[in-house]
């Protein structure tokens, strides 16, 4: 394994990891805090314990992201030194305020836990808030700093020198906001249905659990109404793309040809030697639309990227239709629960929508991921788009591989572990929501 | 703007020495003296240790937007031990948190006490190390030397092993002291008192050491030490502080003693600053990295102190009021 191939894949490895675990600290704050408010309006103590078991998990997840994450601020520099020595003072902006975010987020988590009986009790309530909204901060901030390389700007590259350099610019790119918006949004699409599923999962056994019940509807209610509205914030990320980064909506597209009225491709295996998509279903004219907002839009094709400058095509497509399409089915069965809540409220805890939920625990995550690939993917051969290459950035040091290998196993052994520390952690619950069997009750 | 960015990156790594270094000194203490610590550690630090980590994500922010080449040249030369701390800080910080949040103590806990002890000395003397090589100044740029040199030799020496050992024994120290404070039995005053004078006898022992090292290794630090003024007194003053510091344990001031050692650890690092900026890196062909040509353009300075002046103001009354709530209404 080459220098840049391990050094992607450890990249890659890391963030993959660390963004599971931002995920969870940016939303369940919100969840919890919904509980409390809850707790405090009905004095309902299912609502408490929920706030309790939820604060609880999100301790143990906010540990693991945020050494993952100091993991990732260094390998910034460990594996691509001469990215950071140019792009540090650019694009570096939104992460000394993410410092700020991510700092005051661990002192309210530290009030929120450790000030239960010490603190007034709407006090205590609005550190949870604080929580979710520092959280979410520090994750638009690292989207805009990762932003800033699919859309550079705030700098003026002549002769090689990096000068005029404007950070606030560089900051507030054209890419920052529709990849804050949507990755905000993908955050409690996939949180959200992963921890209805969960409670879904233990509603199976124990349909009157008033515990799982609490939990899977506040969860659901907040991944549902962001899966209805992530298709809009795609829309608008894709029309962005189409104009700034071409190759990349090609690569997505697996669009090879350059024409008008382009037809929008769905699955499909790329050819890269015969420049063909295979078995696609193909939809006339409907890429020029939802790229361009017109039926008879140009769209460039793969033919006007030069072949050093394009990116890997198969890898883009295959999970740009994997986000896609998970993405459209969470939003199908947001509108199926919200019909329920609607108008036949004691379907939601029917077995078979339990079970349909409870299928779908990986689901936003694996979409998280695939969308993450198609953003860092789609960008290549560049680090920074159209100005540094990922191959020119990377560590000078041979035998990456050990240290990608390293981490593999070290973040593989953590999964184990917290997988295995969550079920503790749920049947301590059952303590005293005990899970009888349907029967039983 | 610079001094004003530096004064906070320094806070930074102040607070992270005291802090960050009582975290590790715990796993250091309870690496040698077994589960009999793991109790008045939790009490000391389990409301404060996520906090006490930030402060080390928001000097490497400093660094790395502040100071791009200077963070460029430590992740390339120093690789090797950069990567062992992060894999420590890893193992470490997930070790401790499971461990403590998990529902209930069985047989499991024993992977995670080893995990955290072990990964709590191996991280702090790495980043004792790295601290070393960044003095030693055997950082070399030449791309045609050899692996060793490049990538081996700037910290794999005894010099940069002996800073390593010494900064383990101070967070150990901080540690204990630390645990002092809280209100803990008399029986447990008696040991870790008794820990804290050893762990400062030892600093000293170690410390001469690396002086000694320092010495025969022509290592740039030392003539630079020797001709500051201000790292002749604050040595002095952290020296003068130990006695004292005894006499507290003695007679049971435990908080003012805790007060007397953030004094100490200061001087320490003041003494440490004096001699060695505005050098941040010695390089082995003289062209030192600096404060000054390492730092970067004016419009990045003047965002970051901007990001930096808010910080601060958000940061520090909410890192008062946390202290407050779980430090001293539980006494």
């Amino acid at each position: 394994m080459d220098v840049l191939t391990a050094a992607r894949l450890q990249m890659a490895f890391s963030l993959g990891f660390h963004i599971i675990f931002s995920c969870i600290g940016m939303t369940i704050p919100f969840f919890m805090a919904y509980a409390e408010w809850k707790w405090l309006k009905t004095d309902n103590t299912v609502y408490k314990d929920l706030t309790k078991a939820w604060a609880k998990g999100i301790a143990i997840f906010f540990a693991v992201g945020a050494v993952s994450g100091t993991m990732l601020s260094f390998e910034l520099g460990l594996l691509w030194p001469e990215f950071m020595k140019h792009a540090g003072g650019i694009f570096g902006m939104p992460f000394s305020w993410e410092g700020t975010a991510f700092f005051i987020e661990a002192i309210a988590l530290g009030v929120f836990l450790y000030g239960w009986d010490k603190v007034p009790k709407w006090t205590h309530w609005f550190s949870g808030v604080v929580v979710g909204v520092s959280g979410l901060a520090s994750g638009v901030l690292v989207v805009a700093a990762n932003s800033w390389m699919n859309s550079p700007s705030g700098f003026d590259f002549i002769d090689g020198e990096y000068v005029n350099i404007d950070p606030l610019a560089a900051m507030f790119n054209d890419a920052w906001f529709s990849q804050a918006l949507h990755m905000s949004l993908a955050a409690f699409v996939a949180t959200g249905f992963a921890v209805a599923g969960l409670h879904g999962f233990y509603l199976l056994k124990n349909k009157d659990n008033e515990f799982h019940k609490a939990a899977f509807k506040i969860a659901l209610t907040f991944g549902a109404v962001a899966a209805i509205l992530i298709p809009i914030s795609g829309d608008h990320s894709a029309k962005d793309i189409a104009v700034r980064q071409p190759a990349k909506l090609a690569a997505m597209e697996a669009h090879y040809h350059t024409e008008k009225g382009a037809p929008l491709i769905i699955g499909g295996i790329p050819n890269s030697e015969t420049k063909t998509v295979d078995y696609a279903i193909r939809i006339p004219y409907a890429l020029s639309f939802l790229a361009h907002g017109d039926f008879n839009a140009e769209v460039i094709g793969l033919d006007q990227i030069p072949d050093d400058e394009e990116p890997p095509v198969i890898v883009v497509h295959f999970a740009f239709q994997i986000m896609v399409g998970i993405g459209s089915l969470l939003a199908f069965i947001s509108l199926i629960y919200f019909f329920l809540s609607w108008r036949k409220k004691e379907l939601i805890y029917h077995p078979l929508f339990l079970k349909v939920i409870t299928l779908c625990i990986p689901l936003g995550y694996i979409a998280l991921e695939a969308g993450w690939t198609v953003t860092e993917v789609g960008r290549q051969p560049w680090i920074i788009y159209k100005v540094m290459r990922t191959a020119d950035a990377v560590t000078p040091m041979p035998g990456i591989q050990y240290s990608f290998y390293i981490t593999l196993f070290v973040y593989s052994f953590l999964s184990v572990v917290l997988i295995w520390l969550m079920k503790r952690q749920i049947s301590a619950i059952h303590k005293d929501y005990p899970i009888l069997t349907n029967k039983e009750n | 703007m610079l001094e004003f960015i530096v004064l906070v990156l320094s806070i930074a790594f102040f607070f992270y020495t005291l802090l960050g270094g009582a975290d590790f000194g715990a796993g250091i203490i309870e690496l040698f003296t077994g589960n009999k610590s793991i109790r008045p550690i939790y009490k000391a630090i389990a409301p404060v240790w996520e906090v006490n980590h930030m402060w080390l994500i928001l000097a490497i922010v400093i660094i790395f937007n502040g100071f791009p080449p200077i963070f460029a040249q430590m992740s390339v030369s120093l690789h090797i031990p950069l990567f062992i701390i992060l894999m420590g800080i890893v193992l470490r910080g997930t070790a401790f948190t499971f461990r403590h949040y998990d529902t209930h103590v069985d047989g499991t806990h024993v992977y995670y006490h080893w995990i955290f002890r072990i990964s709590s000395l191996l991280t702090a003397v790495f980043l004792g190390v790295t601290l070393g090589a960044m003095m030693y100044g055997r950082i070399d740029n030449d791309p045609n030397s050899t692996f060793y040199l490049q990538f081996i030799a700037p910290w794999f020496n005894y010099f940069c092993f002996s800073v390593g050992i010494f900064v383990a024994l101070i967070f150990a120290y901080i540690a204990s002291i630390f645990i002092l404070g809280e209100a803990i039995e008399a029986k447990q005053v008696r040991f870790y008192g008794i820990l804290a004078k050893r762990f400062s006898i030892s600093m000293i022992i170690v410390g001469s050491v690396v002086l000694t090292l320092a010495y025969l290794y022509e290592v740039p630090f030392l003539s630079l030490a020797l001709s500051a003024p201000i790292s002749w007194a604050a040595f002095t003053g952290a020296t003068i502080l130990l006695p004292l510091i005894w006499r507290g344990i003695n007679k049971n001031q435990l908080q003012l003693i805790r007060v007397f050692v953030a004094l100490q650890i200061g001087l320490i690092m003041l003494g440490w600053a004096a001699a060695q900026i505005p050098i941040l890196i010695h390089m082995k062909d003289g062209n030192h990295l600096t404060l000054y040509n390492s730092v970067a353009p004016d419009a990045t300075l003047y965002y970051l102190t901007i990001a930096l002046v808010v910080g601060s103001l958000s940061i520090f009354p909410s890192i008062y009021y946390l202290f407050r709530v779980v430090k001293f209404k539980s006494e």
